[in-house]
């Protein structure tokens, strides 16, 4: 009878999940791109971009009384491609989010989450000409469509510290840091004279974010190029092997810490270099005494000639707005000449967009810390766009973390696998 | 009632109703058959089972779905083909190197933090119940660590265990090199040792509470056959806490099995180099960052059952009596 019983409750209970998984699925409504209205809009949570972003969002209000925007902050989470990925699952993203990681818009763009702005009558055309069609294109997702307007960026350069720099011997204004081996033995003066533990600290952790902090910025560098072409990873060839094989010298030789830091290791002097964007001019105005190059390659490259890793962020348009129409005119509002600007000026984060430096001469010539890196915004190889691009990069921390930080296995033969391993997980259905 | 008397009835009854058989009542001694004596019971226990239902079962039930399927979460209304894939996940979880060092490194932390645990909450739960003095503050002092948010005790272990920390400036020369977290074997260690640390407050709670259920008299007759401390230990403590020791082995099976917190912020993604990366949180990089829950489902399910296994036998050759 008690077998009985409880076979009965775990029917019940089959029958109610089934009932429940038939019901998974809903409608949000249709949605139009000539739809106009209130629409809802997410940024940043960063005190700058929040200034920048209820400025805008009250500058729009001022002149659209019947298509009043709503701006809010990303919902607090462990990331926003996570917090995005829930929305959009949900049904509840905003019609636009002005803080995509270009990373997961392939991701986002196959859970039907994202608008095609190619749709719109000017959507390519405005794209391309804001921030030119070189730099745009590689923003578009395999079909050819853009899914997200490429936005802002903070290109990476080195940082360096001139007092450490000179307490060691090196020259701290025109420091010796342009080709792996001049870049190699200034950090072992740092590290052999005592000045710093370190001489750079590169998160050493296994998230699928961190290549865009060491391995990518060097490699876009050296290539120019993206470490996926044509559906193949590109990283096996001479380029790749120099890249993992420097990094590979300063974690062998201690040049770099190996465990996680646990707190700025630039800004306390733990290490006398640090790879970042021009976000970091405020955060050490004052604390260290700093100077920037560009990412060195093997045999050196002119500064004006010099790729690296953009950092970029994105706005993306979802298909759970309903006033689409008015999404796509604050979209233009809020990248428009007048607001990039702003833009620079509340937060120092270069805005994607043609023509920079000449743009926005009277800022760069007030802030002369920020010209190198508006120069740099104009050379940047971005992540690969496409649904798998994070489970790439993971595959590339994977081979990073054992290979060169580690330093386990044959190079040559843990980059060939890699390299297929790659090429697998980009084409994985 | 004699039987004839009872045949009597049967035969009238039968008189009355010879070819139809009582429609209603068949369908009430049907129904009855069905949901038992008490039929009101299931109305009583209805939340419950839909608490179940839709708590557990479904997402159980849909997590074995979708580990069958090339499954990925899509916005409301959008509708993507997502093919039937037979084992394929399956067969990609047992030939995943990462997911079967994932459960290499949880086979380690389960043989250091299961009898680690068992040991020192039995030891020390009997301790305490024998401490007249501070009891109340020894108590509370094990079990701050449980109640403490993971977050923050993981930030005093990255002081204590970091190349400059406490532990290291203690040990000086002896020091491991690269640092605990960042050593590839011991890393997971540990891990094993902070989670023993962290949880030990609670499973402290369960034996004191099963100690108290061991007759004193067991005690005294084993003083009176001359048993020490350490004999009435062995011979009738241990014994008389079997039960909670099952529920401690169990208990602390699952929570190694669903280790995910400490690699994720002790070890920053279960570095260095995968060492200790758990199942769970490959599961999580897979489904919610990579957007492949189809097969995250799977390495789920796959970890499901060894639990379940894990479980059986543990349940079988330490419960003794109490099965």
């Amino acid at each position: 009878m008690k077998k009985k019983h409880f076979a009965i409750g775990i029917s019940a209970i089959g029958i109610a999940s089934l009932a429940l998984t038939a019901c998974s699925s809903g409608d949000t409504g249709a949605a139009s791109e000539e739809a106009r209205g209130p629409i809802t809009i997410w940024y940043s949570n960063n005190a700058q971009e929040v200034q920048w972003g209820q400025a805008t969002v009250d500058a729009w209000n001022a002149e659209h009384p019947d298509e009043q925007v709503k701006g809010q902050e990303i919902p607090a989470g462990k990331s926003g491609v996570e917090v995005i990925g829930a929305a959009i699952v949900a049904g509840t993203t905003p019609c636009l989010v002005f803080n995509n990681l270009p990373a997961a818009t392939g991701q986002f763009q196959k859970q039907g989450g994202l608008v095609d702005l190619s749709s719109f009558p000017d959507g390519d055309s405005y794209i391309e000409a804001r921030s030119g069609a070189a730099s745009a294109d590689q923003y578009r997702s395999a079909d050819g469509d853009f899914y997200q307007l490429p936005w802002k960026s903070n290109p990476v350069m080195i940082f360096y510290n001139k007092d450490l720099f000179a307490k060691a011997g090196l020259d701290p204004e025109n420091p010796n840091l342009s080709t792996y081996d001049e870049f190699l033995d200034s950090a072992r003066a740092i590290v052999s004279s005592g000045v710093a533990p370190y001489a750079i600290y590169p998160s050493p952790t296994s998230e699928f974010f961190q290549p865009n902090f060491d391995f990518l910025p060097l490699y876009a560098a050296e290539t120019g190029t993206s470490i996926i072409e044509d559906e193949v990873a590109t990283i096996d060839s001479q380029a790749g092997l120099d890249v993992a094989e420097f990094w590979r010298t300063i974690y062998a030789e201690d040049l770099a810490g190996k465990e996680p830091a646990q707190a700025d290791s630039f800004a306390n002097g733990q290490s006398a270099m640090a790879i970042v964007g021009p976000w970091a001019i405020p955060v050490y105005e004052g604390k260290v005494n700093w100077g920037s190059v560009p990412v060195p390659t093997k045999d050196g490259t002119a500064p004006e000639q010099t790729y690296t890793f953009p950092d970029a962020k994105s706005v993306g348009m979802y298909t759970s707005c309903k006033n689409q129409g008015t999404a796509w005119d604050f979209l233009k509002f809020a990248t428009s000449v007048e607001q990039d600007g702003k833009l620079l000026e509340a937060t120092g984060q270069m805005p994607i967009r043609a023509g920079l430096s000449t743009e926005y001469a009277s800022y760069f010539e007030e802030h002369p810390a920020y010209v190198a890196f508006a120069s740099q915004s104009e050379r940047t190889v971005d992540d690969p766009t496409g649904p798998n691009t994070i489970a790439t990069l993971q595959t590339l921390r994977d081979f990073y973390t054992k290979a060169v930080i580690s330093g386990e296995g044959d190079l040559q033969a843990e980059l060939s696998q890699a390299a297929d391993d790659l090429t697998a997980e980009w084409t994985r259905k | 009632m004699s039987s004839s008397s009872i045949h009597a009835a049967a035969a009238a009854g039968a008189t009355r109703r010879p070819a139809q058989p009582d429609a209603h009542g068949t369908r009430r001694r049907r129904l009855r058959k069905v949901l038992g004596p008490h039929p009101l019971g299931w109305l009583f226990s209805a939340p419950f089972l839909v608490f179940i239902a839709a708590i557990f079962a479904y997402p159980l039930g849909f997590a074995i779905y979708i580990s069958f399927h090339d499954y990925f979460f899509t916005a409301p209304g959008v509708v993507v083909d997502q093919p039937f894939v037979g084992f394929d996940n399956y067969v990609r979880v047992f030939t995943d190197p990462k997911v079967l060092q994932s459960l290499g490194n949880i086979a380690i932390f389960v043989l250091i933090n299961v009898p680690l645990t068992v040991v020192l909450s039995l030891v020390l739960a009997a301790a305490l119940n024998s401490v007249v003095r501070f009891r109340t503050f020894l108590r509370v002092s094990y079990y701050v660590p449980y109640v403490t948010a993971s977050v923050a005790v993981v930030g005093v272990w990255l002081f204590l265990f970091s190349g400059n920390g406490l532990v290291n400036q203690i040990l000086g020369p002896l020091a491991p090199e690269p640092s605990w977290l960042s050593n590839a074997s011991l890393a997971m260690p540990t891990i094993a040792f902070f989670v023993t640390w962290k949880e030990l407050g609670f499973y402290i709670l369960l034996y004191l509470a099963a100690l108290q259920n061991v007759p004193k008299d067991l005690y005294e007759a084993a003083a009176m056959d001359g048993a020490g401390k350490v004999r009435s230990f062995f011979t009738v403590t241990v014994p008389g806490v079997r039960p909670a020791t099952v529920l401690v082995l169990l208990l602390s099976t699952i929570t190694g099995a669903n280790l995910f917190t400490e690699p994720y912020l002790l070890t920053s993604g279960g570095g260095p180099n995968g060492a200790s990366a758990s199942p769970v949180l490959v599961m999580y990089q897979e489904g919610i960052e990579q957007g492949h829950p189809g097969y995250a489902s799977a390495i789920g399910i796959v970890l499901v059952i060894a639990v379940l296994l894990i479980a059986f036998l543990q349940y079988r050759f330490a419960g003794g009596k109490e099965r």
